[in-house]
């Protein structure tokens, strides 16, 4: 590029693709070499796991829906993460935002089961937000106002949420005659349709809030970037006093990043209760809360970068169920190992491959440009 | 059943439960004391549980057991401290990565070396620790009130409890009364006047989370090799998360937080007896709501509606020197 000519002695900028692309690459591959080297120690081939890890996933038509049903979780969920880093926040409590917002789906589709599916969609997606949000809106609250921290208020609204749901389940919205806690099933009318109901393709859980993640990953965009809410919400994470300097109030903020955020989260009900299970159950949430800090953290808090992300943690979870029945030894765990292990080098380890990736960058660009001149 | 009788059977069973709360608690409160955040008890609890239970499974020796256990929990601290101080790395991320990690992990190393669905083989003989029966616990039984506390309430626990009720003196000792406890105190107070004082920050963290991961080893040992026989996949079932809880109901201090595991440990004793027991006036209280107990006082205090929780000064925050 003759026009932007590197002056002798600046800095030069990184380009994104090295930011969002390669620097997430290189974490992702030392989690698999990590991973593999695991697999070695309990005696079995790694090259072998990652080839059945990958036919699981996408090997075969029926692999691919529920590849994407699992992507469907993990967009929600990274997107919820996300906003929270934006503002600065850790929100470590999506986990139980996502099971309220269950709750939520599901109370609307048992007491209201005799109305017709698109105004009973509108209705859940609403109680699933607005469970969610509230869930989150206490923690945001403290935080905002008594400076209580979030991440351990949010931890510990995880143990509550479990808790009251299992109260919930136990005692009151039990299926009267069923043993399980779980409620009875909803009508089959507020089912959400499946793919395979409008496509010819397998039977698959993957369900029409597939598409609804996509549109709200556009949202985010749009949101983020473009709105003030959005600007006023990256201000605040980025540096709070210029925040309250420009006018900016960093507790409205702070909460409404974490209303959204709990909102995102509780959106797993709809693909969960409304589109899979047909009823409320114990532990639908069933980790999704937790890997959705590796998908925000892998996908740089972007939302092609989250669907990236999650498409890979979609893959794993749908592979890593494949490498019990194929392999000696590994097991679908060896998946969570993965999960931990992204978390570890995208996040914790940020700075350790970071700068020198990006002074061999500087390196070779600047050879480039002085073979150029 | 006698009053008298249950009520020392419910502290019978808290002391049994506080212990792995008392011994984790202390370990946060080294690494919080020093500045670092560490949500990664629990993690570490898991490791140190499950290596704890392999080894005594193997060797057949419960000591040999808790050294793998200890030394598998520092390894996991180091790898908190290379993360967090070394590249000044997120603490809540780090933590949360070791605990996902560890939750992974364990099972899977399980599954593949002794093939019995993620667990361990069930620990017996020379490979658990066994209750101890303090000397004339037997014949002082007879005696009203004071023998029967003895026997039951003071005797026969095993070596971890008594451990973990040594340990709140010991640790206390450290943090107020020696050098090393100053310093800790000093850097996760204000790191840079201890650097400007010319000593290490970095290498003082490191030892604090030394002996974070040497508590805490001793706490995930306890319950797959003296209070359970065996590891099973997610045995510590949030007793980390709660340790954590306990210690900042304590205000991060020694004495203070060991009530804090008492008072947790003995809701759940009291939870496991009041199973649809009618009380008067109140009526049946849910199990879910004793279980939820502990969180949500935590969060009380942290909000600052019962008393206030005042954390370190600096506390989650890497230090980088000024150039």
């Amino acid at each position: 590029m003759a026009g932007e000519q590197v002056k002798f002695g600046a800095p030069l900028k990184i380009p994104g693709w090295v930011n969002y692309a390669l620097i997430p690459f290189i974490n992702l591959v030392a989690a698999l070499l990590i991973s593999g080297i695991v697999i070695l120690i309990i005696g079995d081939n790694p090259i072998e796991a990652l080839h059945v890890l990958l036919y699981g996933a996408f090997g075969y038509p029926e692999a691919v829906g529920y590849t994407l049903y699992y992507t469907t979780n993990f967009i929600f969920t990274g997107l919820a993460v996300a906003i929270a880093f934006h503002c600065g926040l850790f929100n470590i409590g999506a986990e139980g935002q996502a099971a309220l917002g269950g709750l939520g789906v599901g109370l609307i589709c048992l007491n209201f089961d005799g109305l017709p599916l698109w105004i009973i969609l509108p209705l859940a997606m609403l109680a699933a937000a607005s469970f969610g949000a509230a869930w989150a809106y206490i923690p945001a609250y403290l935080q905002a106002k008594r400076g209580s921290h979030i991440v351990i208020t949010t931890i510990m609204f995880n143990f509550i949420a479990a808790s009251l749901m299992t109260y919930l389940l136990v005692e009151v919205l039990i299926d009267p005659n069923g043993q399980s806690p779980e409620s009875r099933p909803i009508a089959e009318t507020t089912w959400l349709p499946y793919f395979h109901d409008i496509l010819s393709m397998p039977q698959t859980p993957l369900n029409l809030s597939f598409l609804y993640a996509l549109i709200l990953s556009a949202g985010f965009y749009f949101l983020i970037w473009h709105t003030r809410w959005g600007y006023e919400i990256r201000v605040v994470g980025q540096n709070e006093t210029a925040a309250r300097y420009a006018g900016i109030s960093s507790s409205k903020n702070i909460i409404l990043a974490m209303m959204i955020s709990g909102a995102l989260a509780g959106f797993v009900g709809i693909n969960e209760i409304q589109g899979v299970h047909h009823r409320l159950i114990l532990d639908f949430t069933g980790g999704y809360g937790f890997a959705g800090i590796a998908v925000a953290l892998m996908g740089r808090n972007h939302p092609i970068g989250i669907f990236v992300a999650a498409l890979l943690f979609g893959a794993l979870y749908q592979g890593g169920s494949e490498l019990a029945f194929e392999m000696k030894s590994v097991n679908k765990e060896i998946v969570i190992v993965i999960q931990g292990l992204i978390i570890l080098f995208s996040g914790a380890l940020e700075h350790m491959f970071r700068p020198k990736i990006e002074a061999a960058y500087r390196r070779l660009a600047r050879a480039r440009t002085v073979e150029a001149g | 059943m006698e009053t008298f009788q249950i009520i020392i059977l419910l502290l019978d069973a808290t002391f049994r439960i506080a212990t792995p709360l008392i011994l984790a608690a202390l370990a946060g409160m080294f690494s919080e004391r020093a500045g670092v955040v560490d949500i990664g008890l629990e993690g570490k609890m898991l490791g140190a549980a499950f290596a704890a239970a392999a080894v005594a499974a193997v060797s057949g020796s419960a000591w040999v057991g808790l050294g793998a256990g200890i030394l598998t929990s520092i390894a996991l601290s180091m790898l908190h401290a290379y993360a967090c101080v070394t590249h000044k790395g997120n603490q809540v991320v780090s933590g949360m990565a070791i605990n996902i990690v560890v939750a992974g992990l364990s099972p899977t190393l399980a599954y593949a070396w002794f093939s019995m669905g993620g667990q361990t083989p069930p620990l017996g003989g020379d490979a658990r620790f066994k209750s101890i029966v303090l000397p004339y616990a037997e014949t002082a039984r007879d005696v009203p009130v004071i023998g029967y506390i003895y026997a039951e309430l003071i005797s026969n626990h095993n070596i971890i409890v008594y451990m973990a009720i040594a340990a709140v003196p010991i640790c206390a000792w450290i943090l107020y009364k020696t050098r090393f406890g100053l310093r800790v105190r000093a850097v996760g107070e204000n790191p840079h006047a201890v650097d400007t004082a010319g000593i290490s920050v970095d290498w003082l963290r490191y030892k604090a989370l030394i002996m974070t991961g040497f508590l805490c080893g001793i706490s995930g040992s306890y319950l797959s090799t003296a209070h359970g026989a065996g590891f099973i996949r997610d045995m510590t079932a949030g007793k980390g998360y709660l340790a954590l809880a306990a210690l900042i109901f304590g205000k991060w201090r020694p004495v203070p937080t060991l009530f804090a595991c008492l008072l947790f440990a003995f809701t759940d004793a009291v939870q496991a007896r009041l199973q649809g027991v009618e009380l008067p006036i109140v009526g049946v209280i849910p199990v879910q709501f004793i279980q939820a107990l502990p969180y949500i006082l935590t969060v009380l205090l942290l909000a600052g509606f019962v008393g206030k929780a005042q954390p370190p000064k600096s506390i989650g925050e890497p230090y980088i020197k000024e150039r």
